[in-house]
Formats: C-alpha cells, sequence, structure tokens
C-alpha cells in the first residue's frame, strides 16, 4: 500500500516550489512530483529574473492583483531565503516623440495597480540616469527589482525539503486517477496517492488537466531567446531598459536587464512554436537580439556575447488572436480537489509568493491543519565568496581552507561552494545542478577550465565517471575512459595541491 | 589579519611563460623572484600537451608538452625562483600590489615589478553563437585535451570539430586514435588556421577530411548532441543554405580561437590592445601600467611555445631592471600595422637597441615582402616565400634603425 499524501504538487518550477515551501509552514504530507532531475529546469531557470512592479498588466485582472501582491512580498521572501535581490529600479523608453504617450498608459495603468513612485522623465534625465542609454523619454519605476530566478526556486525547493517536504525527481506524471478516497498519479518510479493535487506542470498543465480528465485548457509555447553578455560590461547600465511594449505582441519587447550577478542579459524574443521543450536558440534572432539591444544602448557589441539561451512562454492565447490573456488559477467542478494553475507566464515569477498564498488557502479549506511547529523558514545563508570583501573572503579561508581554493577563475568559485553545491538537500547531481547553485561553469570560460575540476570533485564524492550527465537523463558526457587504462580508470586524480611549497 | 610580504618580482602563471619569464628575472638579478600558479602544478597547458615538437628553438630538441614543461620548471628552481600552486591572483592595483590567495590563506605581496603570463583561454560556443538546442556534447578542443590526456577519460565516439586551430588538429589525430570516429574538420575560412605540417600529420595521415569555407550553423539533440548541420559560407560571409547538410554525431568540438586572459590585467588598468586582446606593450614588454610586463599567450596568442618563451625570457629581464631602477626608458615611436598586417608587437619602441617585431598577417600570401617604413621612406623590407596568419612572423630591427623617427609602419607588400 502506498503512502497518501495530503497534497501533490506536480512541476518543481518557481511556482510550485513556492507552493511547497508555503505548505510546509502547516501539519501537511507534501510531495512535488518534477519530471526532470532537479527544480527550475523550465521556464523558471530561463527568464529575465525580474521582480515587476505591476505596469504592464491590465488593473482588475488576476495578473495585476498577484503581480502586485507577490512584488510586495518578495525582498523579504528573498532575504529569508538568502537569494539575491536588488531593487534596481527600470526605465521605459520612449525613442520618438510619437511612442510618449505610450509611457503615459504605462503610467496610468501603473498607477491604477497601486505601483508607487512612477515618474516620466526627460532624455536629459535619462542621461543622467544611465549615461550609455539614450531616448527621447522614459517611465521610471524605481520599485523595479531583479533577483536569480533559479536560485530562488532552488531556494524554495530546498527550504521545503528541509521542512519535511517530499521530491521525487525524474518523476513525470503520466496518469491522474480521480478520488475514491485520494487521487492517485502514476510515475515512472510508481504510484503516489494524494488528497489534494495541483497542477504547476507550466507548459505542460494543459495535457496534466486532460490526464485528469479536463480537456478545456490549451498552452500555446512562446519561446524567448537571450543573450547573457560578459561581465566586464556590467558598467553599461545600472537599472533595467526596456523599449515601450510592441503593440499587441506577446511580449515586453527585448529589453536589457543587468543580473544579480553582473552579467547583462538580452533579451527575450517572442515566438510561438510547436515543441513545447524547443529551447533552440537561433542565428537569426540572436543578430536581432543584439542589434535591437544596440539600439537602445549603443556601447554593445556581439563580441560580448558569452553564452545564449531560451526560455518558453505557457500562453493561454494562441498567436492568431494575440493579446492579453490572463493567468488561469482555478478548482473546475470536473476535478474537485485539483487546483489547476495554466498560463503562468511572466509576471509568474514575480506573482509566485502570491499565488503560493492563494494555494495555502485552498489546501486549508479542505484540510484546515495547524502550523507545524518545526518549521523554519530561515535559509542559513552560505557564503558566497565572489561577493565578500577581501578580509571576508581572509577570514573565510582562514577557517576552511577549502574557501582558499579556486575551483571557477571566472566566476571565482571555491571548492568549499563547489562540494556544498555537490551535497544540495534534493540529491541532484548533473553538472547544471551544481552550476546553478555554485556558478561554477557560468563564466566566460563556460566550464573549459572548471568543468574537469568539477568532474574530479563529483567523483570523489562517488559518482562514476560515465553517470556523470550534464543535466540528467541522456545527456551523458563521457563515453568511457581511454585506451590502456587500467581497471577503474575512474579513480580521480588528486586534486588538492601542496599550497606553498 | 592579512599577511603582507615583498618580492621584487612576481610573475602571475605558471605556464611556460612565467617560467621562462621568473628565470629570467632571477637571471638578471632580481632578488626575490616569485611564481604564482593557480592550477594544481606549474607547466600550463603544456602539462596536457602529450604530443611531440615542442622544444626544438628553446631546448634545440623535439620534446613533448610535459617534458618541455620539466625542463622550464627545472631552469626556474634552478635560479631560485620561489613558486607557489594552487594560489589565485585575486586582484593587481596599479601600484603593483596583488592579493592572492591559496589553502594557506590571504595574502598581499607587494611587487617591484610584475609579469602578467596567465595565458589565454578557448573560445566557446556562446561566443560565436552558434545555433540550435543545448544538449551535452559540445566541448573546446583543450577541454577534451584535458579529459583525455590529464584524466584519461574519452567524450565521445564520434565527433565532428568545428574549427582548424591547432589544438583541434591535434585533437583530431588523438581522438582517432584512441578509437574514436572524427567525422571531419570544418573551418569557415578558405584556408586551414593551423600549422600546415598539422594539417598533414593530424588529418590526412588519418584520412579526416577537412572542408574548409564551412560551419555548423545549427546543432541537434535534446540530452546529448545528435548531430550537427553544416553549411557553406559564401564570399561575403552569408550561410548558402543550399548546402545545408546534416552530420551525425555525438560530439561537437570547437577549435575557434583563442582569448587572451586579461581579466586582471584590465582591472590593475593596463591598456588593451582591439586586435590581440592583450596588453599594448613596449620594446621592454611593460604594458602601459609602469613596472607590469606581459608575455606569452596573455599578450598574443603564439603559434609555437618556444617563442612563447622567448619572448619571456625579454620580459623577465625587463622586470627584473625596473624592480632594481623603478622606471625604463620611454617608449616614444609608435608601431603601426599597414596594409596586410593584422597586428605587429611591440606596439611602441624605444628604438635605441634591437628590437624584435612579432607579427601576423591579415591573409596568406606568397612572395610578399614585410616592409617597415617611416614617413613613405623604407627602412626595411624582408622577402617571404610564404606569409600565413596561422604562423606568426618575427623580424629583428638591429641597432639605431628607428632612432629618432617617431612612427614606423609594417605592410605586406606584393
Amino acid at each position: 500500500m502506498y503512502k497518501t499524501f495530503d497534497v501533490a504538487i506536480i512541476g518543481g518550477g518557481v511556482v510550485g516550489c513556492a507552493i511547497a515551501r508555503e505548505l510546509s509552514r502547516y501539519r501537511l504530507d507534501v510531495v512535488v512530483l518534477e519530471r526532470e532531475p532537479d527544480v527550475a529546469r523550465g521556464t523558471s531557470s530561463k527568464n529575465s529574473g525580474v521582480v515587476h512592479t505591476g505596469i504592464n498588466v491590465p488593473p482588475g485582472s488576476l495578473k495585476a492583483r498577484l503581480n502586485v501582491a507577490g512584488a510586495a512580498a518578495f525582498e523579504a521572501l528573498c532575504r529569508e531565503l538568502d537569494v539575491p535581490f536588488k531593487r534596481v529600479g527600470k526605465l521605459v523608453i520612449a525613442m520618438r516623440a510619437e511612442e510618449a504617450p505610450e509611457l503615459q498608459a504605462l503610467l496610468t495603468r501603473g498607477s491604477a495597480n497601486g505601483v508607487p513612485d512612477l515618474e516620466i522623465i526627460d532624455s536629459e534625465t535619462v542621461r543622467r540616469l544611465e549615461p550609455n542609454v539614450s531616448g527621447y523619454a522614459a517611465l521610471h519605476a524605481p520599485t523595479a527589482a531583479i533577483t536569480c530566478p533559479y536560485s530562488l526556486t532552488i531556494a524554495l525547493a530546498e527550504n521545503a525539503a528541509s521542512n519535511g517536504v517530499a521530491f521525487q525527481l525524474e518523476s513525470p506524471v503520466t496518469s491522474i486517477v480521480p478520488p475514491g478516497e485520494a487521487f492517485t498519479l502514476t510515475t515512472p518510479s510508481g504510484l503516489v496517492n494524494a488528497l489534494l493535487v495541483i497542477n504547476s506542470a507550466g507548459l505542460h498543465a494543459d495535457r496534466v488537466a486532460r490526464m485528469a480528465g479536463l480537456s478545456k485548457y490549451r498552452v500555446y509555447p512562446c519561446r524567448g531567446e537571450y543573450v547573457i553578455l560578459d561581465k566586464s560590461r556590467c558598467g553599461l547600465i545600472t537599472r533595467m531598459v526596456y523599449p515601450v511594449p510592441p503593440k499587441g505582441g506577446p511580449g515586453l519587447g527585448v529589453h536589457i536587464t543587468p543580473t544579480v550577478d553582473g552579467n547583462i542579459l538580452l533579451g527575450p524574443s517572442a515566438t510561438y512554436i510547436r515543441g513545447r521543450d524547443d529551447v533552440r536558440t537561433t542565428m537569426a534572432m540572436r543578430r536581432q537580439l543584439l542589434k535591437e539591444a544596440a539600439e537602445l544602448l549603443p556601447g554593445i557589441s556581439p563580441g560580448d556575447a558569452i553564452a545564449a539561451y531560451s526560455g518558453v512562454r505557457p500562453k493561454t492565447v494562441p498567436s492568431s488572436r494575440g493579446g492579453f490573456g490572463d493567468f488561469i488559477i482555478e478548482e473546475p467542478p470536473e476535478t474537485l480537489g485539483m487546483l489547476h494553475l495554466v498560463g503562468i507566464e511572466s509576471p509568474g515569477l514575480t506573482a509566485a509568493p502570491a499565488i503560493a498564498a492563494l494555494a495555502r488557502e485552498w489546501v486549508l479549506r479542505y484540510l484546515p491543519r495547524p502550523e507545524s511547529p518545526r518549521f523554519n523558514g530561515r535559509r542559513e545563508p552560505s557564503p558566497r565568496f565572489r561577493e565578500l570583501v577581501a578580509e571576508s573572503q581572509a577570514a573565510l579561508a582562514a577557517v576552511d581552507p577549502d574557501y582558499g581554493q579556486i575551483v571557477c577563475r571566472c566566476e571565482l568559485v571555491t571548492k568549499a561552494e563547489v562540494l556544498e553545491s555537490i551535497r544540495n538537500p534534493l540529491g541532484a547531481k548533473s553538472l547544471i545542478s551544481i552550476k546553478y547553485r555554485s556558478r561554477a561553469m557560468m563564466g566566460r570560460c563556460q566550464g573549459g577550465f572548471c568543468g574537469p575540476r568539477v568532474v574530479d570533485l563529483l567523483r570523489e564524492t562517488g559518482v562514476p565517471v560515465d553517470r556523470i550527465t550534464l543535466r540528467g537523463g541522456g545527456s551523458w558526457m563521457f563515453a568511457g575512459t581511454t585506451r590502456g587504462t587500467a581497471n577503474g580508470a575512474g579513480r580521480a586524480p588528486v586534486t588538492t595541491g601542496a599550497g606553498d611549497d | 589579519m592579512i599577511e603582507m610580504e615583498r618580492v621584487d618580482v612576481a610573475v602571475v602563471g605558471g605556464g611556460p611563460a612565467g617560467l621562462a619569464a621568473a628565470a629570467a628575472a632571477r637571471t638578471a638579478g632580481a632578488g626575490r623572484v616569485l611564481l604564482l600558479e593557480r592550477d594544481t602544478r606549474l607547466g600550463g597547458i603544456l602539462n596536457q600537451c602529450i604530443h611531440d615538437g615542442f622544444g626544438t628553438k628553446v631546448f634545440k630538441e623535439a620534446l613533448t608538452g610535459p617534458e618541455y614543461a620539466a625542463l622550464a620548471i627545472r631552469r626556474a628552481h634552478d635560479a631560485g625562483v620561489e613558486t607557489r600552486v594552487d594560489t589565485t591572483v585575486l586582484e593587481l592595483d596599479p601600484n603593483r600590489t596583488m592579493t592572492v590567495i591559496s589553502r594557506n590563506g590571504m595574502r598581499r605581496i607587494e611587487a617591484g615589478a610584475v609579469v602578467l603570463s596567465m595565458g589565454c583561454r578557448e573560445r566557446t560556443r556562446g561566443a560565436i553563437g552558434i545555433a540550435g538546442s543545448r544538449p551535452s556534447g559540445i566541448y573546446t578542443a583543450g577541454a577534451v585535451q584535458n579529459y583525455m590526456n590529464l584524466r584519461n577519460i574519452l567524450v565521445g565516439r564520434r565527433i565532428v570539430i568545428l574549427g582548424s586551430g591547432d589544438i583541434g588538429l591535434i585533437m583530431a589525430r588523438r581522438l582517432a586514435l584512441e578509437g574514436a570516429e572524427v567525422a571531419c574538420v570544418a573551418e569557415i575560412l578558405a584556408y586551414p588556421s593551423g600549422l600546415a605540417r598539422n594539417i598533414v600529420q593530424c588529418l590526412d595521415d588519418f584520412g579526416i577530411p577537412l572542408h574548409l569555407n564551412t560551419t555548423v550553423v545549427e546543432i541537434h539533440g535534446t540530452d546529448r548532441v545528435a548531430g550537427v548541420t553544416l553549411a557553406e559560407v559564401g564570399c561575403k560571409g552569408g550561410i548558402r543554405r543550399r548546402t545545408r547538410r546534416r552530420v551525425e554525431c555525438d560530439t561537437l568540438m570547437l577549435s575557434v580561437g583563442l582569448v587572451p586572459e586579461n581579466e586582471l590585467s584590465k582591472r590593475a588598468g593596463v591598456v588593451l590592445d582591439a586586435v590581440t586582446r592583450g596588453p599594448v606593450v613596449d620594446d621592454a614588454y611593460q604594458t602601459s601600467v609602469p613596472g607590469v610586463f606581459a608575455c606569452g599567450n596573455v599578450l598574443q596568442v603564439h603559434d609555437l611555445v618556444d617563442y612563447a618563451s622567448l619572448e619571456a625570457e625579454k620580459a623577465g629581464t625587463s622586470a627584473a631592471a625596473f624592480a632594481r631602477t623603478g622606471a625604463l626608458p620611454a617608449a616614444r615611436i609608435r608601431v603601426l600595422p599597414g596594409a596586410g598586417i593584422r597586428y605587429v608587437l611591440p606596439q611602441r619602441v624605444t628604438g635605441g637597441d634591437a628590437i624584435d617585431f612579432t607579427m601576423r598577417v591579415s591573409k596568406p600570401a606568397r612572395d610578399a615582402a614585410l616592409v617597415f617604413s617611416s614617413d613613405g621612406r623604407e627602412i626595411r623590407r624582408l622577402q617571404q616565400q610564404v606569409l600565413a596568419p596561422a604562423s606568426m612572423a618575427r623580424v629583428r630591427l638591429g641597432r639605431g634603425r628607428l632612432e629618432g623617427l617617431s612612427e614606423v609602419m609594417v605592410e605586406v607588400a606584393g
């Protein structure tokens, strides 16, 4: 007989993990089912990392309400979980006089949503705030902020796990049998029973709903490509720089976003696609992103790019219809006991804390459990060497020599940090899991130098060379060992050097 | 609480250039010479270059990379150089104070002179922007070499190589010898980027096809690389769509160029050359920051290690002189690349002593001349049978030939 959970959450994106962590405050047995070998593998890791103010969403919509409520809770949440959060502010640039009325429209809409301190500024003020940006006028939203979306998702998941939530990775749900007593969910690793089910499957939310016999949803995948610029360009801007949103288009336009780590993101594009997991990048779009971004910020050149990636938005409106599509968060009568979250695209990251609160209320209505006395919402800060001043770095290395050994030179990641990321509470061991947690392999050499050293550390913890993957599944890294290598070539070379000699 | 020490010459990077610079600084009379290496051992990339052909100029015999490294390390130690491995220089300020960290903790090091010899890194997929999916199985050639030669790990079974740089060619042979299948090498240019001897010995001898004017336009595969699409490049650099064809493979190996690793230099205020992406230097190999010198691949990407060592010896000798005197003669004569020259080093010269210029041409040429001139007056002309971008050209101008000039230009003349 399988254990029956109180709540099964399908999908370990930022929303699923935020809900899991919110529910871990209560005496509830919660499981998160994630099809990938780690959390934050879909849309949650491939977006702009922006905490939106609420100027882009129509007043009265669910998006507006949850955006504003989520933004209000965001900073405290990041502080509690030791996740980077920077209130850098945002400029929406009108390039020409004709675009200026658009700024007024955004200001009016933002004010209606309760966004504070919005202001329209002239080109001279734009220059003063952002000397490298040119424009006719701009809307300044000083409360807009940035975070690291995958760090937040991982932090939510790891905090939830430490508060008792079960995470079943590599567990795509393949069928849902509605209750007699409880829902029965099938995954490759076995059956999972749960009294309540939350469908936060993102791009696959419509398919999950269909498994439960509900066919009214349809997700239209819309890909956004990004280009990442080298940290040496970080001085170009301090705020987010957006164009006036293209009329009727599916996105906010190609914008320039500083990341919390000091890179600059260009993008995203917006292309409706067929395959929901088709996160390829294209040459045409790379060229276009660099071109459009250079119009806002003339200092950018193609040589500054260090990487590119794509994320896919789960839209509820097809390209043929266009326009605004609201979040769908509901429990239709056909699937009582199952809450569906459909179309959680931008501003989904910002809204995540508010969506989690909404889901909590829904769960507590069915299962009015008391708060758990064991709950600890704080995630102990672990040092990020690269962000510390020299004196603090010295103090760390004095206590633990592993903080004195730099493994990743581009991002200044120490051995201690890589080891900590390998020992993560979710047990995710692929290279991307280590990369997202430690930032090793994320810099300008993209793992050319530190990759082999990370592989050594992974092998020292007992992962054999033929089991090392980029992102789990069939993404094997190595075909085996070279000829004439003695048995167990798998033995990792010694990586700790003698230090001074 | 951060310990402070003082050295005469500090050398950043313990590859062939750093080792030669440090040894030369000691030989030239510098008291305390300290070499800092961030990897676990000295020798740099030579340690993973197990093929031979190194050392014919410096050690007068053909050596493997590790053999060359061992001799260079012995020379440095015999000269009395202090070395520290697993030690990373975090900061260098314009007054030549460095912040370094190792398992033994953090230190500040004040140096009378600093030699930068951090080498270079490989250009990546992201830097050149290859489109497609993002599966595992995309490696740079140097990383493949590291996994194979230092860790006995094979990265794949059927490999397509993009770029005909020397490391890529060497690795094509190495992979073939290990029983992996190298499907082809694609080179976007109309001529190979690597040395002619490597084309013959690493591709032709193993029947590996080289496709010129060809590049990878898309990567396929969701988990692991499943194939790549190759296409020919037209004369204006555009993709010829009708030539697109898919090649099945499980690995794409990139050998698409090296970039001098100058992040530390930039933070110290060292001015870089837009073409070499290394520091602007004078004939003492001094950068724009007084007392900070540069040599080896952090200055310019070399074709042969021997020349990196020889260049480094001069930089090390100059650093010792600066540490002793606190200043070197000002270099006032500007050196400019003219027609057909991609870059020429040094960019500024004093004009007193004999000067060794190194340069690369923009495109291959036969029976052409390298011409040095000033204000239209020819100073020196050297007839060359072959000029190729893959090989550095070296020219020595004797003592006094540039005296009194303000500018000298180098160009390729038919």
